[in-house]
C-alpha cells in the first residue's frame, strides 16, 4: 500500500546535459524509519538528496510525498511539506548566538506597546536551550556564539532546529563525516531520538560502521544507479560493505599489501 | 562490528539517565567563562575603551582650554554627529557584509540636488529636499541591485558610483551656478520654516536661555546664552542611532542583518531574503548620506562639489573602530557611534592642544590599525571552537 511510504522516488532519473547523474533510481522511505543511503563519492548521493529537497527537479520519474505526486519548485516548498534537509555546511553562522541561529529566518516575536514587533529573545533563548537539552546537548547559555560549539554539537543543533520546526522527514547529508567517534555516536543517538518521535530519516553516509547500527533499511547507490534497497534483517554489514564496492576493493588492497609483505 | 552496535544500543538505553543527570544544574561540559571574557565578546568594548582613552588624553593635554566647556563640547559633538549619521548607515550595511564607497560623493551630490532647483529652476525648497532624498535612495537601491545582481564585490560597484556621483556633482554645479559652489541657499531655508525647522540650526532654545538666565551655563553680556541650543544634527544622529540600534538588536530584520552578513548562503538556506535585506540597507545608507548633505547645506547656506570628500572612509573607520567586522556578521550601532565620537573629539580636540593638527590623520590611521587588529583577534576567538 502506497500509504505506508512517506516519501517515494519511483524510477527517477536526473540528467545534467550529457551527464547522467541518476538513472532509474527507486527509493521508498517508510514512516518512522531510518533509511540509510550509501554510496561512494560520485555515486549520485548529492543529486539524489537535492532532488528530494526540491533543489533539483527529476528529469523523469515520479516523486511522491504521502502518496501524492509532487514537483517542488524550490527547497522552500519541500520544507513546507515537512521535508527538511541538513546539509554539510549546516546553515549556521558561527559568530551568532545559539538562539539566534536556532531561530534564524523564523524568529519568534512579541508585541511591545501594541505596535512594535520585537524579537522574543527570552523565548528564543529558553526554547533553544530546552530543545537542545532534549537532544542531549546542554548549553549553559543560549546567547553564546555557535563558534564556541564543537562540530558534533553544531550538527545536533542543526538537526534539533529542523525537528523543532516540524520536520516530518529529515534528510541528513553526511552528518558524521567530519566528526570523531564520540561525537558521531551523539549524532547517531540524536537520529534515534528523531525516530522515536515518529520522524522519518534519510541518512546519507559512506561509512557503513555509522550506518549499520542505526538504520532500518539501506539503499545502495553506485554510479548513479540504485543497487537495491534492503531491510536490515536481510543483510549483514559485510554484505553491505561488499556491495559498496569498497569492501572488495579494500579486500584486494589488503591482499595485495599482505602479499607484498609476505 | 557488533561492539560498535552494542555500544550505540547501550548509549541509547542510557539516554534517559543521562537526561536526568543533565537536568541538574551542574554539567561537566559547561565551562565557566570569566566576566572579562564576556565583556570581550561585546563588539563595542574597543570603541568605548578608545573613547575613554581619548577623553583622558585630552583632559590632560587640553583640560583647561575650554574644550570641555559647553561650547567646546557642542563643537566636537557636531563633528561626531555628522559622521555618526553616516556611520549608523555604514554600520548596518557592513554588518550585512557590504560597504558603500559612494556615500561621500553622495553627500556632495545631495547638496547640489537640494540647492540647484530652488536657486535656478524656481522649485520650492521642500520639493528639492524630497527630490534629493528620493534620488539618493534610488541610487542606493541601484548600488545594491547591481551588487546583488552581478555578485561583484560592493567595493568595485560603489567605487564606480563614488566617481560617477562626484563627477555629476561637479557637472551640475558648474552648469547651473558656473562655479563649484552653489551659494545663497541660506535665504531659501529662512523662507521655508518647515525645512529649516527640520534641518537648520538648533533646538531647545528656551531651555538654554533659561539655564543661561540662571547662570547655570555661560551667557554673553547681553544675556543670550553662548550656546543657543542643541544642533539639529545631534538630534538626527541620536534618533537614527536609537532606531537603527533597536532594529539591529531587537527585531527580526536585525537578526536577518546578522545572518546575511555572517553567512549569506546559510541565510538563504534558512529562508532569509538575502537580496532584499542587503538592498534595503544600501538604500538606508544612501538615506543617511543624503541627510548628511541636507544638514550641511542648511548649516552653510550653500552646496559645494567637494563636500563629503573622503567621508566614506571616515565612516568606515568609525564603524571599524566601533568593533564591526569588515567581513560582516558582527558589530553594533553603539560601537559605531563611539567611533564617531572618537573622530569628533580628536579632530576638534587636537586644535585645543599644543600638538600640531597635522598629526590628526596619523592618529586616526593608528587608531584604525589597532582597532582592526583587535577585531581580528576577537573574531578568530569567537569563530573557533574552544
Amino acid at each position: 500500500m502506497a500509504d505506508d511510504y512517506i516519501l517515494e522516488l519511483d524510477d527517477v532519473s536526473k540528467f545534467f546535459g550529457t551527464v547522467i547523474a541518476l538513472q532509474g533510481v527507486t527509493l521508498k522511505l517508510k514512516r518512522g524509519e531510518v533509511h540509510c543511503l550509501l554510496g561512494d563519492n560520485g555515486a549520485g548521493k548529492s543529486t539524489l538528496i537535492k532532488t528530494l529537497a526540491g533543489v533539483h527537479q527529476p528529469s523523469s520519474g515520479d516523486y511522491r510525498v504521502d502518496g501524492q505526486s509532487v514537483r517542488f519548485k524550490s527547497p522552500r516548498e519541500a520544507l513546507d511539506r515537512g521535508i527538511a534537509t541538513v546539509y554539510q555546511d549546516l546553515a549556521l553562522v558561527p559568530l551568532m548566538s545559539v538562539a539566534r541561529n536556532f531561530f534564524a529566518g523564523r524568529e519568534p516575536r512579541r508585541r511591545v506597546l501594541g505596535v512594535l514587533n520585537v524579537l522574543d529573545m527570552k523565548y528564543a533563548n529558553e526554547t533553544a536551550r530546552d530543545k537542545l537539552a532534549e537532544m542531549g546537548i546542554h548549553v549553559r547559555d543560549a546567547s553564546q556564539p555557535v563558534g564556541t560549539m564543537s562540530g558534533g554539537e553544531r550538527q545536533c543543533l542543526a538537526i534539533a532546529r529542523a525537528i523543532h520546526f516540524g520536520a516530518k522527514v529529515l534528510i541528513l547529508d553526511e552528518p558524521t563525516a567530519a566528526l570523531g567517534v564520540k561525537q558521531s555516536c551523539n549524532v547517531l543517538k540524536l537520529i534515534h531520538k528523531a525516530r522515536e518521535r515518529g520522524i522519518s530519516v534519510i541518512f546519507i553516509t559512506h561509512n557503513v560502521h555509522h550506518a549499520y547500527p542505526i538504520a532500518d533499511s539501506f539503499t545502495l547507490l553506485n554510479r548513479g544507479q540504485s543497487m537495491g534497497t534492503f531491510a536490515k534483517t536481510d543483510i549483514t554489514k559485510e554484505e553491505v560493505l561488499d556491495m559498496m564496492a569498497g569492501g572488495t576493493e579494500i579486500q584486494s588492497l589488503v591482499d595485495e599489501l599482505e602479499g607484498r609483505a609476505a | 562490528m557488533s561492539a560498535i552496535n552494542e555500544s550505540v544500543t547501550h548509549m541509547i538505553q542510557r539516554q534517559r539517565t543521562n537526561a536526568q543527570e543533565a537536568a541538574k544544574p551542574t554539567d561537566e561540559r559547561v565551562r565557566k567563562i570569566s566576566p572579562w571574557r564576556v565583556l570581550l565578546d561585546r563588539p563595542e568594548l574597543g570603541s568605548i575603551a578608545g573613547t575613554v582613552l581619548v577623553f583622558v588624553f585630552f583632559a590632560i593635554t587640553a583640560g583647561d582650554s575650554g574644550m570641555f566647556a559647553l561650547d567646546g563640547v557642542i563643537n566636537w559633538a557636531k563633528v561626531a554627529g555628522y559622521l555618526g549619521i553616516l556611520a549608523v548607515g555604514a554600520c548596518l550595511l557592513m554588518i550585512a557584509g557590504e560597504f558603500d564607497l559612494s556615500i561621500g560623493s553622495m553627500i556632495g551630490f545631495a547638496g547640489v540636488v537640494v540647492a540647484i532647483p530652488p536657486m535656478y529652476l524656481g522649485w520650492p525648497l521642500w520639493a528639492s529636499v524630497i527630490a534629493a532624498f528620493l534620488v539618493c535612495m534610488a541610487l542606493g537601491w541601484l548600488n545594491g541591485y547591481l551588487v546583488m545582481r552581478t555578485k561583484l564585490p560592493s567595493f568595485i560597484v560603489t567605487l564606480a558610483f563614488m566617481f560617477i556621483l562626484r563627477g555629476l556633482t561637479l557637472v551640475l554645479s558648474t552648469t547651473f551656478a558656473n562655479s563649484t559652489i552653489v551659494s545663497g541657499v541660506g535665504s531659501k531655508f529662512d523662507e521655508s520654516p518647515l525645512v529649516s525647522g527640520l534641518f537648520s540650526g538648533t533646538t531647545f532654545h528656551g531651555l538654554f536661555s533659561f539655564l543661561a538666565s540662571h547662570g547655570i551655563i555661560e551667557s554673553f553680556p547681553n544675556g543670550e546664552p553662548v550656546v543657543g541650543g542643541i544642533p539639529k544634527v545631534l538630534l538626527w544622529w541620536i534618533g537614527l542611532a536609537v532606531v537603527a540600534g533597536f532594529v539591529l538588536a531587537r527585531t527580526r530584520f536585525g537578526n536577518w542583518i546578522y545572518t546575511v552578513g555572517g553567512d549569506a548562503n546559510a541565510a538563504k538556506n534558512v529562508g532569509v531574503p538575502v537580496r532584499r535585506v542587503k538592498i534595503s540597507l544600501f538604500v538606508f545608507t544612501a538615506f543617511c548620506a543624503c541627510l548628511f548633505g541636507v544638514l550641511q547645506v542648511a548649516e552653510f547656506g550653500s552646496a559645494a562639489s567637494d563636500r563629503g570628500l573622503q567621508k566614506e572612509f571616515e565612516a568606515i573607520i568609525a564603524v571599524v573602530i566601533g568593533g564591526t567586522l569588515l567581513t560582516g556578521g558582527f558589530g553594533s550601532v553603539i560601537g559605531a557611534c563611539f567611533g564617531a565620537i572618537i573622530f569628533g573629539v580628536v579632530q576638534i580636540g587636537i586644535s585645543y592642544t599644543n600638538i600640531d593638527s597635522d598629526w590628526y590623520r596619523v592618529f586616526l590611521g593608528g587608531m584604525l590599525l589597532i582597532a582592526v587588529l583587535f577585531n581580528h583577534y576577537i573574531r578568530s576567538r569567537a569563530a573557533s571552537t574552544k
